[in-house]
Protein backbone atom coordinates (compact mmCIF):
# COMPACT_ATOMS: atom_id res chain seq x y z
CA UNK A 1 0.00 0.00 0.00
CA UNK A 2 1.53 3.38 -0.88
CA UNK A 3 1.61 5.97 1.85
CA UNK A 4 0.41 9.04 0.55
CA UNK A 5 2.63 12.13 1.55
CA UNK A 6 0.95 14.76 4.05
CA UNK A 7 0.16 18.20 2.68
CA UNK A 8 1.02 21.35 4.03
CA UNK A 9 -0.38 24.30 3.97
CA UNK A 10 2.49 26.47 3.26
CA UNK A 11 1.78 30.17 4.39
CA UNK A 12 4.52 32.38 4.62
CA UNK A 13 4.99 31.50 8.43
CA UNK A 14 4.12 27.85 8.12
CA UNK A 15 6.94 27.67 4.95
CA UNK A 16 9.63 29.85 7.25
CA UNK A 17 9.43 27.55 10.07
CA UNK A 18 9.73 24.38 7.78
CA UNK A 19 12.43 25.73 5.55
CA UNK A 20 14.34 26.38 8.97
CA UNK A 21 13.73 22.53 10.33
CA UNK A 22 14.11 21.05 6.77
CA UNK A 23 17.93 22.55 6.90
CA UNK A 24 18.80 21.77 10.16
CA UNK A 25 17.65 17.78 9.92
CA UNK A 26 19.07 17.20 6.01
CA UNK A 27 22.24 18.47 7.93
CA UNK A 28 21.84 16.90 11.07
CA UNK A 29 21.13 13.55 8.91
CA UNK A 30 24.40 13.72 6.76
CA UNK A 31 26.83 14.14 10.04
CA UNK A 32 25.02 11.15 11.23
CA UNK A 33 25.97 9.33 8.44
CA UNK A 34 29.29 9.95 9.68
CA UNK A 35 28.71 8.18 13.22
CA UNK A 36 31.42 5.18 13.99
CA UNK A 37 33.11 5.94 10.20
CA UNK A 38 35.26 9.47 11.70
CA UNK A 39 38.46 9.69 10.97
CA UNK A 40 39.21 9.35 14.87
CA UNK A 41 36.58 9.21 17.86
CA UNK A 42 37.29 12.60 18.63
CA UNK A 43 35.74 13.40 15.46
CA UNK A 44 32.72 10.63 15.97
CA UNK A 45 31.69 12.31 19.00
CA UNK A 46 31.66 16.24 17.78
CA UNK A 47 30.03 15.00 14.69
CA UNK A 48 27.34 13.09 16.27
CA UNK A 49 26.64 15.63 18.99
CA UNK A 50 26.44 18.78 16.36
CA UNK A 51 24.20 16.26 14.35
CA UNK A 52 22.42 15.93 17.78
CA UNK A 53 21.66 19.61 18.04
CA UNK A 54 20.97 20.06 14.27
CA UNK A 55 17.79 17.61 14.63
CA UNK A 56 17.02 18.86 18.12
CA UNK A 57 16.39 22.39 16.16
CA UNK A 58 14.81 20.61 13.36
CA UNK A 59 11.99 19.21 16.08
CA UNK A 60 11.29 22.35 17.70
CA UNK A 61 11.20 23.96 14.22
CA UNK A 62 9.21 21.03 13.11
CA UNK A 63 6.87 21.24 16.14
CA UNK A 64 6.16 24.93 15.69
CA UNK A 65 5.43 24.89 11.55
CA UNK A 66 2.53 21.94 12.65
CA UNK A 67 1.50 23.82 15.21
CA UNK A 68 1.03 26.90 13.09
CA UNK A 69 -0.98 25.61 10.72
CA UNK A 70 -3.06 23.86 12.76
CA UNK A 71 -3.84 20.54 11.15
CA UNK A 72 -2.94 16.92 11.73
CA UNK A 73 0.68 17.53 11.30
CA UNK A 74 3.41 17.00 13.59
CA UNK A 75 7.17 16.59 13.97
CA UNK A 76 7.23 13.27 12.39
CA UNK A 77 4.54 13.74 9.55
CA UNK A 78 6.17 16.61 8.62
CA UNK A 79 9.95 15.12 8.37
CA UNK A 80 8.84 11.32 7.12
CA UNK A 81 5.84 11.89 4.67
CA UNK A 82 7.10 14.90 2.52
CA UNK A 83 8.35 13.81 -0.72
CA UNK A 84 11.79 15.76 -2.02
CA UNK A 85 9.48 18.45 -3.72
CA UNK A 86 8.15 19.11 -0.79
CA UNK A 87 11.28 19.76 1.29
CA UNK A 88 12.66 23.09 1.44
CA UNK A 89 16.19 22.68 2.56
CA UNK A 90 18.62 24.56 1.33
CA UNK A 91 20.68 22.57 -1.64
CA UNK A 92 24.03 22.94 0.55
CA UNK A 93 23.04 20.77 3.11
CA UNK A 94 22.02 17.87 1.26
CA UNK A 95 25.13 17.67 -0.44
CA UNK A 96 27.30 14.21 0.13
CA UNK A 97 29.46 14.30 2.85
CA UNK A 98 32.03 13.66 0.18
CA UNK A 99 35.94 13.23 2.27
CA UNK A 100 36.18 14.86 6.11
CA UNK A 101 37.09 17.93 4.02
CA UNK A 102 33.93 18.73 2.04
CA UNK A 103 31.85 17.63 5.03
CA UNK A 104 33.68 20.55 7.25
CA UNK A 105 33.84 22.75 4.22
CA UNK A 106 29.50 22.34 4.05
CA UNK A 107 29.76 23.03 7.84
CA UNK A 108 31.68 26.20 8.00
CA UNK A 109 29.78 27.63 4.99
CA UNK A 110 26.41 26.36 7.08
CA UNK A 111 27.11 27.20 10.64
CA UNK A 112 29.02 30.57 9.56
CA UNK A 113 25.81 31.75 8.80
CA UNK A 114 23.51 29.58 11.09
CA UNK A 115 25.17 31.78 13.94
CA UNK A 116 24.49 35.10 12.57
CA UNK A 117 20.74 34.05 11.79
CA UNK A 118 20.05 32.71 14.64
CA UNK A 119 21.66 35.84 16.64
CA UNK A 120 19.51 38.13 14.64
CA UNK A 121 16.40 35.70 15.14
CA UNK A 122 16.53 36.17 19.09
CA UNK A 123 14.54 39.62 18.48
CA UNK A 124 12.12 38.09 16.43
CA UNK A 125 8.57 39.89 17.78
CA UNK A 126 8.02 35.94 17.71
CA UNK A 127 8.41 34.78 20.86
CA UNK A 128 8.63 30.90 19.75
CA UNK A 129 11.39 31.75 16.78
CA UNK A 130 13.52 33.97 19.53
CA UNK A 131 13.35 30.91 21.94
CA UNK A 132 14.28 28.49 19.58
CA UNK A 133 16.95 31.14 18.36
CA UNK A 134 18.38 31.49 21.90
CA UNK A 135 19.00 28.11 21.99
CA UNK A 136 20.58 27.57 18.94
CA UNK A 137 23.24 30.51 18.32
CA UNK A 138 24.88 28.66 21.44
CA UNK A 139 24.74 25.34 19.86
CA UNK A 140 26.00 27.20 15.97
CA UNK A 141 28.53 28.73 17.72
CA UNK A 142 30.00 25.90 19.00
CA UNK A 143 29.52 24.52 15.82
CA UNK A 144 30.94 27.38 14.30
CA UNK A 145 34.13 27.37 16.01
CA UNK A 146 34.97 23.43 15.36
CA UNK A 147 34.53 23.94 11.92
CA UNK A 148 36.48 26.83 11.46
CA UNK A 149 39.71 25.24 13.29
CA UNK A 150 39.21 22.15 11.28
CA UNK A 151 39.28 24.50 7.89
CA UNK A 152 42.61 25.79 9.50
CA UNK A 153 44.24 22.89 10.26
CA UNK A 154 43.39 20.77 6.45
CA UNK A 155 44.39 23.84 4.44
CA UNK A 156 47.07 24.66 6.50
CA UNK A 157 48.18 20.95 7.03
CA UNK A 158 49.73 18.64 4.58
CA UNK A 159 49.58 19.10 0.85
CA UNK A 160 47.04 16.58 0.58
CA UNK A 161 45.03 18.59 3.02
CA UNK A 162 45.12 21.52 1.47
CA UNK A 163 44.28 20.34 -1.73
CA UNK A 164 41.09 18.38 -0.50
CA UNK A 165 39.88 21.37 1.42
CA UNK A 166 40.51 23.80 -1.45
CA UNK A 167 38.49 21.12 -3.90
CA UNK A 168 36.21 20.73 -1.25
CA UNK A 169 35.76 24.97 -0.97
CA UNK A 170 35.31 24.79 -5.06
CA UNK A 171 32.62 22.40 -5.07
CA UNK A 172 30.34 24.03 -2.43
CA UNK A 173 31.34 27.72 -2.65
CA UNK A 174 28.14 27.42 -5.75
CA UNK A 175 25.36 26.59 -2.92
CA UNK A 176 26.13 29.34 -0.58
CA UNK A 177 24.36 32.14 -2.21
CA UNK A 178 20.59 30.56 -1.96
CA UNK A 179 21.66 31.37 1.85
CA UNK A 180 20.71 34.98 0.93
CA UNK A 181 17.78 34.29 -1.12
CA UNK A 182 14.38 35.13 0.17
CA UNK A 183 11.12 34.74 -1.36
CA UNK A 184 7.68 37.39 -1.38
CA UNK A 185 6.55 35.27 1.43
CA UNK A 186 9.52 35.53 3.33
CA UNK A 187 10.24 39.09 2.62
CA UNK A 188 6.64 40.44 4.15
CA UNK A 189 7.52 38.58 7.36
CA UNK A 190 10.82 40.61 7.27
CA UNK A 191 8.85 43.74 7.29
CA UNK A 192 6.72 42.27 10.47
CA UNK A 193 9.91 42.13 12.29
CA UNK A 194 9.36 38.51 12.40
CA UNK A 195 12.04 36.55 9.77
CA UNK A 196 14.99 37.55 9.69
CA UNK A 197 16.54 39.46 6.60
CA UNK A 198 19.47 37.56 5.68
CA UNK A 199 20.91 40.05 3.40
CA UNK A 200 22.21 42.06 6.33
CA UNK A 201 24.50 39.00 7.40
CA UNK A 202 26.02 38.93 3.84
CA UNK A 203 28.74 41.45 4.93
CA UNK A 204 29.64 39.47 8.45
CA UNK A 205 29.14 36.37 7.00
CA UNK A 206 31.54 37.12 4.31
CA UNK A 207 34.08 38.55 6.57
CA UNK A 208 34.46 35.70 8.91
CA UNK A 209 34.14 33.04 5.77
CA UNK A 210 37.39 35.09 4.41
CA UNK A 211 39.23 35.29 7.50
CA UNK A 212 39.13 31.89 8.00
CA UNK A 213 40.04 30.94 4.30
CA UNK A 214 42.46 33.28 4.25
CA UNK A 215 44.38 31.85 7.26
CA UNK A 216 44.08 28.53 6.41
CA UNK A 217 45.95 29.44 3.26
CA UNK A 218 42.72 28.66 1.03
CA UNK A 219 41.09 30.81 -1.78
CA UNK A 220 37.71 31.36 -3.05
CA UNK A 221 36.61 30.06 -6.53
CA UNK A 222 36.73 32.03 -9.46
CA UNK A 223 33.37 30.90 -10.50
CA UNK A 224 30.61 32.97 -9.03
CA UNK A 225 27.38 31.54 -10.43
CA UNK A 226 24.97 30.66 -7.51
CA UNK A 227 22.97 27.27 -7.37
CA UNK A 228 19.38 27.67 -6.45
CA UNK A 229 15.95 25.75 -5.76
CA UNK A 230 16.32 24.08 -2.49
CA UNK A 231 14.02 26.75 -1.02
CA UNK A 232 10.80 25.50 -3.60
CA UNK A 233 11.56 21.61 -3.96
CA UNK A 234 14.27 21.69 -6.82
CA UNK A 235 16.43 19.38 -5.32
CA UNK A 236 19.83 17.98 -6.07
CA UNK A 237 19.64 14.23 -7.05
CA UNK A 238 20.78 13.50 -3.86
CA UNK A 239 18.07 14.67 -1.92
CA UNK A 240 15.67 11.63 -2.70
CA UNK A 241 18.14 9.30 -1.54
CA UNK A 242 18.57 10.41 1.66
CA UNK A 243 14.87 10.73 2.39
CA UNK A 244 13.97 7.11 1.13
CA UNK A 245 16.73 6.14 3.13
CA UNK A 246 15.55 8.46 6.55
CA UNK A 247 11.83 7.66 5.83
CA UNK A 248 12.16 3.91 4.82
CA UNK A 249 10.56 2.27 8.23
CA UNK A 250 7.48 4.93 7.94
CA UNK A 251 6.70 4.11 4.56
CA UNK A 252 7.20 0.59 4.58
CA UNK A 253 4.98 0.59 7.94
CA UNK A 254 2.43 2.98 7.56
CA UNK A 255 0.22 5.00 10.28
CA UNK A 256 2.25 2.69 13.26
CA UNK A 257 3.96 3.75 16.78
CA UNK A 258 7.60 3.52 17.08
CA UNK B 1 52.40 8.75 22.98
CA UNK B 2 49.21 9.33 25.58
CA UNK B 3 51.10 8.52 28.22
CA UNK B 4 53.45 10.73 28.74
CA UNK B 5 52.29 12.43 32.31
CA UNK B 6 52.63 9.24 33.67
CA UNK B 7 55.53 9.08 36.56
CA UNK B 8 58.58 6.93 35.28
CA UNK B 9 60.62 7.78 37.58
CA UNK B 10 59.88 4.06 38.74
CA UNK B 11 60.06 2.76 35.41
CA UNK B 12 63.60 0.44 35.75
CA UNK B 13 62.43 -1.63 38.72
CA UNK B 14 58.59 -1.43 38.50
CA UNK B 15 58.84 -4.70 36.26
CA UNK B 16 60.79 -6.48 39.05
CA UNK B 17 59.14 -9.29 41.04
CA UNK B 18 60.05 -9.96 43.94
CA UNK B 19 58.13 -12.32 46.67
CA UNK B 20 58.43 -9.07 48.89
CA UNK B 21 56.29 -6.71 46.41
CA UNK B 22 54.21 -9.49 45.17
CA UNK B 23 53.03 -10.15 48.80
CA UNK B 24 52.46 -6.58 49.84
CA UNK B 25 50.55 -6.24 46.53
CA UNK B 26 48.26 -9.15 47.30
CA UNK B 27 47.84 -7.49 50.81
CA UNK B 28 46.52 -4.78 48.96
CA UNK B 29 43.93 -6.26 47.20
CA UNK B 30 43.05 -8.05 49.48
CA UNK B 31 42.47 -5.49 51.86
CA UNK B 32 39.76 -3.97 49.06
CA UNK B 33 42.84 -0.90 48.22
CA UNK B 34 42.42 0.25 44.66
CA UNK B 35 45.84 -0.16 42.68
CA UNK B 36 46.84 3.38 40.96
CA UNK B 37 48.94 4.07 37.67
CA UNK B 38 51.87 4.95 39.89
CA UNK B 39 51.97 1.91 41.89
CA UNK B 40 54.04 -1.21 41.71
CA UNK B 41 52.04 -3.87 40.23
CA UNK B 42 53.02 -7.34 38.83
CA UNK B 43 53.72 -7.83 35.25
CA UNK B 44 51.04 -10.20 34.39
CA UNK B 45 48.50 -8.26 36.42
CA UNK B 46 49.46 -5.45 33.93
CA UNK B 47 48.97 -7.70 30.89
CA UNK B 48 45.18 -9.16 31.95
CA UNK B 49 44.25 -5.37 32.97
CA UNK B 50 45.35 -4.09 29.44
CA UNK B 51 44.29 -6.98 27.48
CA UNK B 52 40.40 -6.64 29.31
CA UNK B 53 40.13 -2.97 29.27
CA UNK B 54 41.38 -2.23 25.61
CA UNK B 55 39.47 -5.50 24.96
CA UNK B 56 36.37 -3.68 26.49
CA UNK B 57 37.18 -0.24 24.90
CA UNK B 58 37.56 -2.00 21.33
CA UNK B 59 34.17 -3.73 21.96
CA UNK B 60 32.48 -0.30 22.52
CA UNK B 61 34.05 1.54 19.49
CA UNK B 62 33.13 -1.98 17.36
CA UNK B 63 29.95 -1.94 18.81
CA UNK B 64 28.68 1.78 17.12
CA UNK B 65 28.24 -0.39 13.93
CA UNK B 66 25.69 -2.44 14.42
CA UNK B 67 23.45 0.19 16.04
CA UNK B 68 24.95 2.89 13.93
CA UNK B 69 23.57 1.04 10.87
CA UNK B 70 20.19 2.13 12.30
CA UNK B 71 20.72 6.07 12.84
CA UNK B 72 19.55 7.18 9.51
CA UNK B 73 16.60 4.86 9.23
CA UNK B 74 15.28 5.30 12.85
CA UNK B 75 11.11 5.47 12.66
CA UNK B 76 10.97 8.60 14.38
CA UNK B 77 12.81 11.73 15.19
CA UNK B 78 12.75 10.78 19.00
CA UNK B 79 14.05 7.71 18.20
CA UNK B 80 16.99 9.10 15.91
CA UNK B 81 17.96 11.58 17.92
CA UNK B 82 18.00 9.00 21.44
CA UNK B 83 20.24 6.10 18.99
CA UNK B 84 22.87 8.75 18.06
CA UNK B 85 23.45 10.43 21.28
CA UNK B 86 23.06 6.42 22.38
CA UNK B 87 26.05 5.58 20.01
CA UNK B 88 27.73 8.19 20.77
CA UNK B 89 27.74 7.85 24.24
CA UNK B 90 29.06 3.76 23.27
CA UNK B 91 32.05 6.22 21.66
CA UNK B 92 32.63 7.77 24.79
CA UNK B 93 32.87 5.06 26.64
CA UNK B 94 35.88 3.61 23.80
CA UNK B 95 37.81 6.90 24.50
CA UNK B 96 37.02 6.71 28.32
CA UNK B 97 38.54 2.94 28.16
CA UNK B 98 41.29 4.15 26.17
CA UNK B 99 42.34 6.46 28.30
CA UNK B 100 42.43 4.23 31.37
CA UNK B 101 44.04 1.60 29.19
CA UNK B 102 46.87 3.98 28.81
CA UNK B 103 47.48 4.78 32.11
CA UNK B 104 48.70 1.05 32.26
CA UNK B 105 51.63 2.30 29.57
CA UNK B 106 50.38 1.15 26.46
CA UNK B 107 49.27 4.05 23.98
CA UNK B 108 45.99 4.32 22.35
CA UNK B 109 47.51 4.15 18.82
CA UNK B 110 49.10 0.59 19.58
CA UNK B 111 45.90 -1.06 21.13
CA UNK B 112 43.88 0.45 18.19
CA UNK B 113 46.98 -1.10 15.83
CA UNK B 114 46.62 -4.52 17.68
CA UNK B 115 42.68 -4.17 17.30
CA UNK B 116 42.87 -3.38 13.59
CA UNK B 117 45.41 -6.34 12.81
CA UNK B 118 43.23 -8.54 14.28
CA UNK B 119 45.46 -9.33 17.64
CA UNK B 120 42.90 -8.18 20.17
CA UNK B 121 39.72 -9.13 20.88
CA UNK B 122 36.69 -7.12 21.05
CA UNK B 123 32.77 -8.55 22.24
CA UNK B 124 31.62 -11.60 20.03
CA UNK B 125 28.13 -9.78 20.17
CA UNK B 126 28.91 -7.20 17.76
CA UNK B 127 29.58 -9.78 14.81
CA UNK B 128 25.83 -10.39 14.31
CA UNK B 129 23.77 -8.16 11.98
CA UNK B 130 20.91 -5.48 13.34
CA UNK B 131 18.61 -6.65 10.15
CA UNK B 132 15.03 -4.86 11.72
CA UNK B 133 14.16 -1.60 14.12
CA UNK B 134 13.51 -4.58 16.78
CA UNK B 135 17.22 -5.17 17.31
CA UNK B 136 18.01 -2.03 18.09
CA UNK B 137 15.50 -1.99 21.07
CA UNK B 138 16.66 -5.62 21.64
CA UNK B 139 20.39 -4.88 21.79
CA UNK B 140 19.37 -2.06 24.33
CA UNK B 141 17.49 -4.29 27.11
CA UNK B 142 19.28 -8.03 26.58
CA UNK B 143 23.41 -6.47 25.11
CA UNK B 144 23.15 -3.68 27.73
CA UNK B 145 21.56 -5.20 29.97
CA UNK B 146 24.28 -7.99 29.87
CA UNK B 147 26.71 -5.58 30.04
CA UNK B 148 25.92 -3.80 32.87
CA UNK B 149 25.58 -7.25 34.91
CA UNK B 150 28.83 -7.73 33.80
CA UNK B 151 30.16 -4.31 34.83
CA UNK B 152 28.48 -3.49 38.07
CA UNK B 153 30.71 -5.72 39.62
CA UNK B 154 33.75 -4.28 38.21
CA UNK B 155 33.25 -0.56 39.26
CA UNK B 156 34.26 -2.46 42.48
CA UNK B 157 37.72 -3.59 40.03
CA UNK B 158 41.20 -3.55 42.33
CA UNK B 159 42.14 -1.50 39.27
CA UNK B 160 41.25 2.08 40.67
CA UNK B 161 41.15 3.93 36.66
CA UNK B 162 39.28 1.01 35.31
CA UNK B 163 36.95 0.86 38.46
CA UNK B 164 35.76 4.71 38.11
CA UNK B 165 35.69 4.24 34.40
CA UNK B 166 33.02 1.42 35.08
CA UNK B 167 31.10 4.00 37.55
CA UNK B 168 30.27 6.21 34.81
CA UNK B 169 30.04 3.89 32.07
CA UNK B 170 27.57 1.95 34.10
CA UNK B 171 25.10 4.71 34.98
CA UNK B 172 24.95 5.32 30.53
CA UNK B 173 24.46 1.97 29.99
CA UNK B 174 21.60 1.57 32.18
CA UNK B 175 19.88 4.28 30.41
CA UNK B 176 20.20 2.43 27.57
CA UNK B 177 18.59 -0.38 29.02
CA UNK B 178 15.72 1.09 30.03
CA UNK B 179 15.69 2.81 26.33
CA UNK B 180 16.06 -0.45 24.55
CA UNK B 181 13.28 -1.51 26.74
CA UNK B 182 11.30 0.57 26.45
CA UNK B 183 11.55 0.46 22.10
CA UNK B 184 10.49 -3.10 22.86
CA UNK B 185 7.52 -2.11 25.07
CA UNK B 186 6.25 0.18 22.61
CA UNK B 187 6.44 -2.80 20.00
CA UNK B 188 5.05 -5.38 21.93
CA UNK B 189 1.67 -3.17 22.56
CA UNK B 190 1.40 -1.81 18.60
CA UNK B 191 0.68 -3.89 15.71
CA UNK B 192 0.95 -8.09 15.09
CA UNK B 193 3.99 -6.65 12.73
CA UNK B 194 5.30 -5.20 15.20
CA UNK B 195 5.37 -7.82 18.17
CA UNK B 196 6.64 -10.27 15.70
CA UNK B 197 9.55 -8.19 15.08
CA UNK B 198 10.14 -8.34 18.67
CA UNK B 199 9.76 -11.52 18.90
CA UNK B 200 12.00 -12.48 16.03
CA UNK B 201 14.77 -10.35 17.31
CA UNK B 202 14.44 -12.16 20.68
CA UNK B 203 14.52 -15.38 19.00
CA UNK B 204 17.77 -14.38 17.17
CA UNK B 205 19.96 -12.25 19.81
CA UNK B 206 19.03 -14.25 23.47
CA UNK B 207 21.75 -17.27 22.54
CA UNK B 208 24.42 -14.44 21.42
CA UNK B 209 23.56 -12.62 24.15
CA UNK B 210 24.39 -15.50 26.53
CA UNK B 211 27.22 -16.44 25.10
CA UNK B 212 28.23 -12.70 25.63
CA UNK B 213 29.53 -13.94 29.18
CA UNK B 214 32.31 -15.76 28.31
CA UNK B 215 32.61 -19.70 28.63
CA UNK B 216 31.30 -22.35 31.44
CA UNK B 217 33.64 -21.81 34.53
CA UNK B 218 34.96 -25.21 33.44
CA UNK B 219 36.64 -24.20 30.86
CA UNK B 220 37.45 -20.20 31.32
CA UNK B 221 41.29 -19.68 31.53
CA UNK B 222 41.16 -16.53 32.77
CA UNK B 223 38.79 -16.61 35.78
CA UNK B 224 41.57 -18.07 38.70
CA UNK B 225 44.00 -15.39 38.77
CA UNK B 226 41.66 -12.30 37.60
CA UNK B 227 39.73 -13.48 41.12
CA UNK B 228 42.81 -13.22 43.36
CA UNK B 229 43.42 -9.93 41.53
CA UNK B 230 39.84 -8.92 42.41
CA UNK B 231 39.55 -7.54 38.60
CA UNK B 232 36.60 -10.26 38.35
CA UNK B 233 34.51 -11.36 41.26
CA UNK B 234 31.64 -13.37 40.12
CA UNK B 235 32.24 -16.43 37.32
CA UNK B 236 30.84 -16.71 34.27
CA UNK B 237 28.03 -18.72 35.06
CA UNK B 238 26.99 -17.15 37.64
CA UNK B 239 26.81 -13.74 35.99
CA UNK B 240 24.94 -15.56 33.48
CA UNK B 241 22.03 -16.94 35.80
CA UNK B 242 22.10 -13.62 37.11
CA UNK B 243 21.08 -12.09 33.86
CA UNK B 244 18.65 -14.94 33.10
CA UNK B 245 17.35 -14.96 36.12
CA UNK B 246 16.41 -11.04 35.54
CA UNK B 247 15.58 -11.54 31.96
CA UNK B 248 12.69 -13.94 31.83
CA UNK B 249 10.44 -12.06 33.54
CA UNK B 250 11.09 -8.81 31.53
CA UNK B 251 10.42 -10.68 28.38
CA UNK B 252 6.98 -12.28 30.06
CA UNK B 253 6.11 -8.82 30.69
CA UNK B 254 6.50 -8.11 27.39
CA UNK B 255 4.68 -11.04 26.22
CA UNK B 256 7.58 -12.15 24.30
CA UNK B 257 8.76 -16.33 24.49
CA UNK B 258 12.34 -17.03 25.18
CA UNK B 259 13.74 -18.93 22.45
CA UNK B 260 14.58 -21.86 24.63
CA UNK B 261 11.58 -24.71 24.82
CA UNK B 262 13.66 -26.50 27.41
CA UNK B 263 13.90 -23.70 30.07
CA UNK B 264 12.59 -25.00 33.30
CA UNK B 265 12.41 -22.53 36.93
CA UNK B 266 13.79 -24.73 39.61
CA UNK B 267 12.84 -25.07 43.72
CA UNK B 268 15.24 -21.61 44.53
CA UNK B 269 13.42 -19.56 41.62
CA UNK B 270 16.27 -19.70 39.19
CA UNK B 271 15.47 -20.41 35.55
CA UNK B 272 17.26 -23.16 33.90
CA UNK B 273 18.39 -22.61 30.77
CA UNK B 274 19.45 -25.28 28.00
CA UNK B 275 23.15 -26.30 26.61
CA UNK B 276 24.70 -23.34 24.91
CA UNK B 277 26.04 -23.84 21.43
CA UNK B 278 29.50 -23.14 21.63
CA UNK B 279 30.38 -24.48 18.31
CA UNK B 280 29.10 -21.36 17.25
CA UNK B 281 30.88 -19.00 19.72
CA UNK B 282 34.12 -20.68 19.34
CA UNK B 283 33.26 -19.96 15.51
CA UNK B 284 32.34 -16.52 15.83
CA UNK B 285 35.34 -15.52 17.84
CA UNK B 286 37.76 -17.14 15.62
CA UNK B 287 36.18 -14.56 12.64
CA UNK B 288 33.72 -16.66 11.04
CA UNK B 289 30.27 -14.94 12.99
CA UNK B 290 27.80 -13.60 10.62
CA UNK B 291 29.64 -9.87 10.47
CA UNK B 292 33.29 -10.39 11.87
CA UNK B 293 34.57 -9.34 8.30
CA UNK B 294 32.33 -6.65 7.81
CA UNK B 295 33.06 -5.26 11.23
CA UNK B 296 36.48 -5.42 10.98
CA UNK B 297 36.46 -3.71 7.05
CA UNK B 298 34.49 -0.93 8.30
CA UNK B 299 36.99 0.22 11.01
CA UNK B 300 39.83 -0.26 8.91
CA UNK B 301 38.33 1.63 6.41
CA UNK B 302 37.41 4.40 8.73
CA UNK B 303 40.78 4.08 9.83
CA UNK B 304 42.62 4.54 6.36
CA UNK B 305 40.16 7.45 5.13
CA UNK B 306 40.93 9.12 7.75
CA UNK B 307 44.87 8.97 8.10
CA UNK B 308 45.61 12.35 5.71
CA UNK B 309 42.79 13.57 8.41
CA UNK B 310 45.10 13.43 11.23
CA UNK B 311 48.40 13.71 9.31
CA UNK B 312 47.16 16.96 8.98
CA UNK B 313 46.15 17.54 12.84
CA UNK B 314 49.66 16.77 13.16
CA UNK B 315 51.36 18.39 10.82
CA UNK B 316 49.07 22.14 11.36
CA UNK B 317 49.99 21.30 14.95
CA UNK B 318 53.63 21.18 14.33
CA UNK B 319 53.90 24.02 11.88
CA UNK B 320 51.85 25.67 15.11
CA UNK B 321 54.16 25.08 17.69
CA UNK B 322 57.09 25.67 15.46
CA UNK B 323 55.76 29.29 14.68
CA UNK B 324 55.25 30.09 18.53
CA UNK B 325 58.77 29.07 19.23
CA UNK B 326 59.81 31.52 16.42
CA UNK B 327 57.49 34.10 17.95
CA UNK B 328 58.87 34.08 21.25
CA UNK B 329 62.42 34.10 20.03
CA UNK B 330 61.85 37.32 18.42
Amino acid sequence: MPVANVQVSETPQVLYALRRADDALILGHRLSEWCGHAPMLEEDMALSNIALDLIGQAREFYTYAAKIEGKDNDEDKLAYLRDVRQYRNLLLVEQPNGDFAQTLVRQFFYSAFADLYWRAMMNSRDATLAAIAAKSEKESAYHLRHASEWIIRLGDGTEESHVRAQAAIDHLWAFTGEMFAVDAGERDLIRAGIAIDPEGLRGRWLNTVSGVIGEATLTFPQNDWMQQGGRVGRHSEHLGHLLSELQSMQRIFPGLTW
Amino acid sequence: MYTQALNTAEADDRHVEDAARAAQFQARIDAEERIEPNDWMPAAYRKTLTRQISQHAHSEIVGMLPEGNWITRAPSLRRKAALLAKVQDECGHGLYLYAAAETLGTSREELVDAMLAGKAKYSSIFNYPTLTWADIGTIGWLVDGAAIMNQIPLCRCSYGPYARAMIRVCKEESFHQRQGYEIMLTLCRGSTEQKAMAQDALNRWWWPVLMMFGPPDATSQHSDTSTKWKIKRFSNDELRQKFVDATVPQAQYLGLAIPDPGMTQDADGHWRYSEIDWAEFKQVLAGNGPCNRDRMAARRKAHEDGAWVREAAAAYAAKRQHRQTAQAAE
